[in-house]
Formats: C-alpha cells, sequence, structure tokens
C-alpha cells in the first residue's frame, strides 16, 4: 500500500556523476521493482518521480542523475535531512519470465540493482555515454557494459525475456528487436497518482497515464 | 467544506484521497470524448506549474454509463464539472444530468485557458444551462477577465447559483537552453501558489458584487490559506496543485483549518466567511 512519509536521508554518495540517495524506510514498502516513489525535491514546489534503485534492510535507495532544478535539488541532500516520499507507485516489471535480461542505457540503470536483486543476477546489458557514466554499472551484478558509440542494441542477443530502461530511443530500438519486451518508460509527473494527467505519452498513436498504465508497459 | 479543484483528483485512481474530501468535483466533461492535447503537458516553474491537459476526458455518455455510478460508491456528494465549445453544449450536459440522482451539482467550467472558449458570454451559457436543469448550478470563472465583477452580477442574474473561483491563467514556460516553449501546446494554465494572490482578489471582489456562495481556489496549501480564502468571502474551499504534491492534504488543511478559527474564536467556517470586508478584524487570541 502506498504511502506518504517524511524520511530520513542516511547517505548520498556519487556513482561516477550521479548520487545515490539512501533515506530510512521507516513504514514505506519498497514495492516491485520497477515502480516509483514521488521524492520531494527540497525548495521546488513539485516532487520528482524515482524508481527504486536497492532496498536494503530498513532503507530505500534511488539513483538519480541532476539535469533541472529538482533533480539538483535532491542531488544535493545531505545526511539527516529529511524529504517527503510517496510511493510504491506505478505498475513494476513482471518478474515471472524465464530467462531475464536487463538491458539500461544510462540514468535507466537505475532500478536494476534492485530488479537483479530479486532475480537472482540475471545477465544485463548497460549502456552509458562514457566511462565515467558507466561507473554506475557496478551496482548491477553479471552486467556487460558498452560505452557510446556502442549501442546497447549491438549486443542484444535472441532468445531473452527483456526488461529494458532507458532513454525512448533506446526503448524504441529494443522493441523494433524484442518483441514483449517490458519497457520502463520515463514522463514529467507532477503527482504520481493518477491526478494530474500530466504524465500522458504517446506511444504507437495512444495516449497513456504513465503513472498509472506504466511506468513499466509491455511492447506491443 | 473541502472539494477538489476540478481536474486535480481522479477519485477512481485514489479514493482514499476522494473520501477525505466533502464533495468531489470531477474532471471537465465535454459532449465528446477528448483524449487532450499531446505531451509535454506540464512544466514547473518558480511559484507554480503550468498545465496543459486539454480537458482529456471520456465524454458525457461514458460518464454516465460508466464513471458516475462508480463515483457513487465512493460515498461523498458529487459535483460534475462540463465544459463546451457553445452555449448549447453546456445546456446538453446539463440536461444530460438533471435526472441524475448521483450529482447533487453541476459547476460550468467557462474558463479552461487550455482549449477554444465558447463564442458566448458567461451569461450567456450560464442561462442556457440553468434553462435545461434543476441541479444547483455553479459557475468556475477565470480571474484574468478585467470585468470579474460585473462578469459574476451577470451569471448570478442568468441563474447561476454560486461562484467557483479561480480557474488557472494562462501561462508560458520557456525551456533553459533552447528558449522553445516547454509545454507542448506551447501555454498552460497556471496554477499553484503564485496564482493565491490573484485568486483571493477575485474571491473578495465577487463577494462584494454578488454575495454569491463561493467555492474559493487557487494556491490553496495551508489551512491558513483557506482561513484566508473564508475571510475574503469564500464559503467552501477546494484544493488543487497541492493534491499532486500531496494526497493527504484534505485532512492536513482541515485540521489545519480547524486551529487556524479556534485560535480566532470562531467556531465554524460560516462564522469566517467574509471577514475581510467586516470592519472590526478578528485578531488571534
Amino acid at each position: 500500500m502506498r504511502r506518504r512519509s517524511r524520511l530520513r536521508v542516511v547517505a548520498n554518495e556519487a556513482v561516477g556523476p550521479y548520487a545515490l540517495v539512501r533515506v530510512e524506510r521507516d513504514d514505506i514498502e519498497p514495492g516491485v521493482p520497477g515502480q516509483f516513489f514521488m521524492l520531494e525535491a527540497p525548495g521546488r514546489l513539485l516532487p520528482r518521480p524515482m524508481s527504486l534503485c536497492q532496498a536494503p534492510t530498513g532503507e530505500l535507495a534511488f539513483l538519480l542523475e541532476a539535469i533541472g532544478p529538482g533533480t539538483q535539488a535532491l542531488a544535493a541532500v545531505e545526511p539527516g535531512e529529511e524529504i517527503h516520499v510517496f510511493g510504491p507507485l506505478g505498475n513494476g516489471f513482471r518478474l515471472d519470465v524465464e530467462k531475464p535480461l536487463l538491458v539500461g542505457g544510462g540514468i535507466g540503470v537505475a532500478p536494476f540493482p534492485y530488479v537483479s536483486e530479486q532475480l537472482g543476477g540475471p545477465p544485463a546489458i548497460l549502456g552509458f555515454r562514457s566511462d565515467w557514466h558507466a561507473e554506475a554499472a557496478a551496482l548491477v551484478p553479471n552486467a556487460q557494459v558498452v560505452v557510446e558509440p556502442t549501442l546497447v542494441t549491438e549486443l542484444l542477443p535472441q532468445g531473452h525475456d527483456v526488461l529494458a530502461c532507458g532513454p525512448e530511443p533506446m526503448l524504441d530500438a529494443v522493441r523494433e528487436l524484442v518483441p514483449h519486451a517490458q519497457l520502463a518508460w520515463e514522463a514529467p509527473m507532477a503527482c504520481g497518482y493518477g491526478a494530474c494527467y500530466g504524465c500522458s505519452v504517446e506511444i504507437d498513436g495512444v495516449l497513456q497515464r504513465l503513472c498509472v498504465a506504466g511506468p513499466v508497459l509491455e511492447a506491443a | 467544506m473541502i472539494f477538489n479543484a476540478s481536474g486535480c483528483l481522479d477519485a477512481l485512481e485514489a479514493p482514499e484521497v476522494a473520501r477525505a474530501l466533502d464533495v468531489f468535483v470531477t474532471k471537465t466533461v465535454t459532449p465528446q470524448p477528448r483524449e487532450g492535447n499531446r505531451p509535454v503537458r506540464i512544466a514547473e516553474t518558480e511559484a507554480g506549474m503550468l498545465n496543459s491537459i486539454g480537458l482529456e476526458n471520456p465524454g458525457i455518455e461514458a460518464l454516465l454509463a460508466d464513471k458516475l455510478p462508480r463515483l457513487a460508491e465512493l460515498g461523498v456528494p458529487l459535483w460534475v464539472s462540463v465544459g463546451g465549445f457553445a452555449a448549447s453544449d453546456y445546456g446538453e450536459l446539463c440536461a444530460a444530468l438533471d435526472d441524475r440522482p448521483e450529482v447533487a451539482a453541476v459547476e460550468l467550467n467557462l474558463s479552461c485557458p487550455n482549449v477554444e472558449e465558447a463564442p458566448e458570454s458567461a451569461s450567456e451559457i450560464v442561462h442556457a444551462a440553468r434553462r435545461r436543469t434543476r441541479k444547483t448550478l455553479y459557475a468556475k470563472l477565470s480571474p484574468a477577465a478585467t470585468d470579474l465583477p460585473d462578469t459574476a452580477r451577470a451569471v448570478q442574474a442568468a441563474g447561476a447559483d454560486g461562484l467557483s473561483l479561480v480557474n488557472t491563467v494562462r501561462g508560458l514556460a520557456l525551456d533553459d537552453k533552447t528558449l522553445q516553449p516547454r509545454l507542448g501546446s506551447e501555454t498552460g494554465g497556471y496554477s499553484g501558489p503564485g496564482l493565491k494572490p490573484i485568486a483571493l482578489a477575485a474571491v473578495y471582489q465577487c463577494y462584494r458584487a454578488t454575495g454569491m456562495p463561493i467555492v474559493g481556489m487557487g494556491g490553496i496549501s495551508t489551512g491558513r490559506d483557506a482561513l484566508e480564502f473564508l475571510a475574503a468571502g469564500a464559503t467552501s474551499i477546494a484544493l488543487g496543485t497541492i493534491l499532486f504534491t500531496d494526497p493527504d492534504a484534505p485532512g492536513r488543511v482541515r485540521r489545519e483549518l480547524a486551529g487556524e478559527l479556534a485560535s480566532r474564536g470562531l467556531s465554524t467556517t460560516e462564522d469566517a466567511t467574509g471577514l475581510a470586508h467586516s470592519p472590526g478584524p478578528v485578531s488571534v487570541a
């Protein structure tokens, strides 16, 4: 059951250019991998949606990239600060798959440490724009890493149940190659629970509220 | 009484939030289904946010057949917000809702900044709606009109029972790097804390001009904000953008408002309505 609680920041660690923010879990459930949480961005009006990266005992951990005012505020939180966390929200990955393969691009690696833990460390292919960004691959066991200009889709083997998260062009390329891949999409969100209608994404010409229909959607 | 602002809560997705309200107001329904605007639909700004949802809704037939019975099961009084592109649309929507016992009142959305407005004046639309329904009718107005008190008087004369004040105002946000509009539809409706003084002025002026019941809204995020809207002349208040950031806001604002009233020796919200217009201020005890 989703809840909103004020949670204490335990740590904020750099992982390459990304920030791994760990908060005390309190009474919030970690949910299914691929689900997300709305994190208060200190000083900003709206919270920001982040998928859960790790669920160590008593904690929730989020990997984020400072790309705008909200994520910059979140990347600057310090241990001891408290932020509101609301979740878990949306639909996560379906984990009843026979031969999982995790495919991530950039900050799209975020949900995979938790996914990997739940699936017993399946193989992963992770793509990054630089070696510095690729330091985040250390969070995912059994990961094969590629750095641009090489793309993850160039290494994609056949016959796997693909769980993918990354930039839209990567997701589009993955679903071209792998029918029925599970794809985690991203959109700006105000609320995360269906109230604002702001996170609609257009997939195959159909608008869907990502927070309630997704963020994980099955490719057609 | 605490409402949600129309379009700021999906009661079927979040029934626990809707049940914490005194009245649930639906997202605006139009005669035909509408897919809404293309993304990007929201943008945070310095003191608020912009939205350009574009009245996404399933249309009146689907509302009547599917959503209304499910919403009625929540056990919260229901207001239906209606919108159209001509006065006749509003009339037909009101007629379709008139014999539905689940509907306590109809709110006429006369001011969505994200779609083309009906060519008729607000009072002509209210008149068209009034002729087709016995339901309580509230007119939701934009604060952008320079003659807002005149408009309020005109909709009162046309048969409105109350006012919902205010809708969002049109705004624009540009991308830092490209200087292009951040929203897919370029401009959007501005809401949040930055709207509050504008909304308060609208409530204050329209209360003085009409004395009508007013649902006040626009940047309310605390019980203190709610108290100010009551003092300006609102009889009820509605929560909008705050519901996006805090789904527990209805209960919290209710508790905070009760504390604000008590600290001034006021026992009910009715006691607070219009206080800003009376000569003797009520100070904190």
